[in-house]
């Protein structure tokens, strides 16, 4: 029993911190937010020249040939910054579908030169379908890859602007199968649990944001970070996330070495990220007061990202009922 | 990262699984009344004969020099096989890793063996009438006995777990008069049979006698009963209170085996069930299996040398909360049978609702987690 990461994996988390702490600032978040803007800033290219975007891929198509436990941190980090891109649906759900179906090529996916999006539910409503040029849909417990033509998209408005959904018609007969039975269940164990890696980040970014904020405001005297009542709110955000983060890594590491309960693993790492983002979301708002409730303090931003993405990919309720259903 | 154990892990379980499973006392009463505590030590020394009551412990001292990581598998196999509180807890799992850190090689050899043996049994004085949460604030006194070449101990203690029952108790006095708060205070190590102690027990919450009130009146003790240096025992009480906060007081062993036994109650209720009740239980699992990664996740850190401080302070408000929570959805699920309590829910339930205020309340720990892990300002 080792629960740990590498020094290499800890260098590559660190190398995209780095990276989207420069590509991807919340004015980058905030211009994604306007009314046509597709894709904004460079992050996208960035985490494809890096590799990260096929990292999943395996080597004999071009990608990386690396696991979820090294891909799960770098995830984490796009939580952290709320990256407008479907770097889950791209990277982690798509890719070793791609990798592994017969005869067809990964290539344009592997540095993002073309973006793929996918949503698992049978009426599918996809993220940042503004971009997409492929789009990886279910049908009877199989998927589907189905080129921008050959779908019809209908934008709908999402709380969080920067996330672009669309509705999306198609045509299973016009489309091909790239993976189905224990392959689409597998898909859909990498997308709930990248976007719980995503939770564990924003969850990280919203706590050191309030707690940034309540050092610096003072009122009646003295920083209100120093009053107990919001010390408790913070330790209690703080404690949500230090025992949902052990989860998600356990649920990467079963993923990544085909344990058999591994759907299980992710359900429970799913079902506590997003308890976990809720609740320091509710509190990072409390601590900040007013100044949190404009729209013009970013704070916003990262709590909305929260809000969809604990729906998404099965929220706490669903993912709970999964891991009763195999304990019970 | 290697999510498996070992074939030395494996193989280390398996050896407790079957000397517990044949040796485990089922039915034993309480252990916080005289008459229980009494069987009780029959079973802590049937554990040390056999080397189990202390694994982590080098072998000189009845130990089995096991890993931190042994010593977790030797705990979920502790509880899953049914096995009873712990007596000596207070003495193995609080005083010793500060006996260890802190105690002259004389010490060790004097005091560990007999601990471990259960012959010599250890209570914790550390709260006062006026020195509970703000333990800073405790005044019993020690005054130096330069004649008698040792000190001279004066005040009040109380809360004391099974002080009643045990015969030493270890805690921090005010040796320097002039100091304040945290400064000036002294570790020691107080035979409760010495001439001017008065133990007083009484009774708690749950019905049993299992508190006691401790009277120190001008109780001589020689200079070998103090751990660590004069006047250093915050430092030396604050390496007590990070041991039991953490991992060794409550490992994630007892909370899992809870947490089955709750899984088996909701199976067993199936009829009565209601989505409700059937989503706590399923959360309150999920969350002991939260606090067992997570301890994997922090042994891990330790072993590569990581000092983990404060971080104790969120386990300690996690476990003592995931108790609480257990035990008050297997109530839900008794409904009105568990008044009866002829399955022990409620007698659980009613220890669980000490766990938030014992080993420094959670609203400390919420302190302390603010302070000294996120960084927010004292004052």
């Amino acid at each position: 029993m080792r629960f740990a990461f590498t020094g290499d994996q800890i260098a590559f988390r660190d190398a995209v911190r780095e990276l989207l702490a420069k590509e991807c600032p919340p004015t980058v978040v905030r211009e994604a937010w306007g009314a046509d803007a597709g894709r904004v800033g460079r992050a996208w290219a960035a985490l494809g020249e890096m590799g990260i975007l096929g990292l999943l891929a395996p080597e004999s198509v071009g990608g990386l040939g690396l696991t979820s436990v090294d891909l799960v941190l770098l995830l984490e980090e796009t939580g952290y910054a709320a990256l407008p891109e479907p770097v889950v649906e791209h990277a982690a759900v798509a890719m070793p579908l791609l990798g592994e179906a017969p005869g067809r090529s990964a290539e344009a996916f592997l540095a993002g030169d073309q973006t793929l999006t996918t949503s698992f539910l049978h009426e599918p409503v996809v993220p940042y379908a503004d971009r997409a040029e492929q789009f990886l849909l279910v049908h009877d417990g199989a998927w589907y890859l189905v080129a921008r033509a050959d779908v019809e998209l209908t934008p709908i408005e999402s709380i969080d602007r920067a996330r672009r959904l669309a509705r999306v018609q198609w045509e299973p007969a016009r489309a091909t199968v790239v993976g189905d039975g224990k392959a689409a269940a597998a898909a859909f164990d990498r997308g709930a649990l990248g976007t719980a890696a995503q939770l564990i980040g924003l969850t990280r970014r919203m706590l050191d944001m309030t707690v940034e904020y309540v050092i610096e405001r003072r009122q009646f005297g003295v920083p209100i970070g120093s009053f107990q009542a919001v010390k408790h709110h913070l330790a209690d955000a703080r404690i949500a996330l230090e025992f949902a983060r052990p989860l998600v890594y356990r649920a990467a590491w079963s993923l990544a070495a085909g344990d058999q309960d591994s759907a299980v693993h992710v359900s429970m790492a799913k079902a506590t990220a997003s308890d976990a983002a809720l609740l320091t979301a509710k509190h990072a708002l409390q601590c900040h007061g007013a100044i949190g409730y404009s729209f013009e303090y970013d704070l916003h931003l990262f709590m909305k990202r929260a809000w969809a993405l604990a729906a998404a990919w099965g929220d706490a309720a669903l993912h709970r009922d999964r891991v009763g259903r195999a304990i019970l | 990262m290697d999510l498996t154990f070992s074939p030395e892990e494996d193989g280390f379980r398996a050896e407790c699984r079957e000397w517990l499973g044949a040796n485990v006392p089922h039915g034993l009463p309480s252990g916080d009344t005289r008459d229980g505590f009494a069987l009780h030590l029959d079973w802590e020394r049937t554990l040390f004969d056999a080397r189990w009551a202390v694994v982590s412990w080098p072998e000189e001292y009845g130990g089995r020099g096991a890993t931190p990581m042994e010593w977790l598998i030797f705990e979920e196999e502790y509880y899953a096989a049914g096995g009873p509180q712990r007596v000596t807890q207070n003495g193995i799992f609080l005083l010793a890793p500060t006996v260890f850190a802190f105690g002259t090689t004389e010490q060790q050899d004097r005091i560990l063996p007999r601990m471990a043996g259960a012959e010599d049994l250890w209570c914790q004085g550390w709260s006062e009438p006026n020195a509970g949460s703000d333990l800073a604030g405790i005044q019993s006194k020690a005054a130096r006995d330069e004649a008698g070449g040792g000190w001279r101990l004066s005040g009040q203690k109380t809360w004391t777990t099974r002080g009643a029952f045990c015969t030493h108790m270890f805690g921090p006095f005010r040796s320097d008069p002039e100091a304040e708060r945290h400064r000036g205070l002294t570790y020691f190590l107080v035979p409760l049979d010495a001439s001017g102690v008065t133990v007083r027990g009484f009774g708690r919450l749950d019905g049993d006698e299992g508190f006691a009130e401790v009277f120190l009146d001008d109780v001589f003790v020689p200079d070998d009963a103090v751990l660590g240096d004069v006047d250093q025992g915050w430092g030396v009480a604050m390496a007590t209170t990070s041991a039991e906060r953490g991992l060794t007081l409550r490992s994630p062993g007892r909370f899992m085996a809870t947490a089955q036994r709750l899984l088996a109650l909701q199976r067993e209720r199936r009829s009565d069930e209601s989505p409700q009740v059937r989503d706590e239980t399923v959360r309150a699992w999920i969350d002991a299996e939260a606090y067992r990664w997570q301890t994997f996740h922090t042994v891990t850190r330790m072993t590569d040398g990581e000092n983990l401080g404060a971080e104790s302070s969120m386990t300690k408000v996690f476990w003592s909360d995931l108790d609480v929570r257990l035990h008050e959805t297997a109530l839900e699920l008794l409904g009105t049978d568990a008044e009866r309590d002829e399955t022990g829910w409620m007698k659980g339930f009613q220890f669980a609702l000490s766990g938030p205020i014992y080993a420094g309340t959670n609203e400390i720990q919420r302190n302390v987690i603010a302070e000294r892990v996120l960084g927010l300002p004292r004052k």
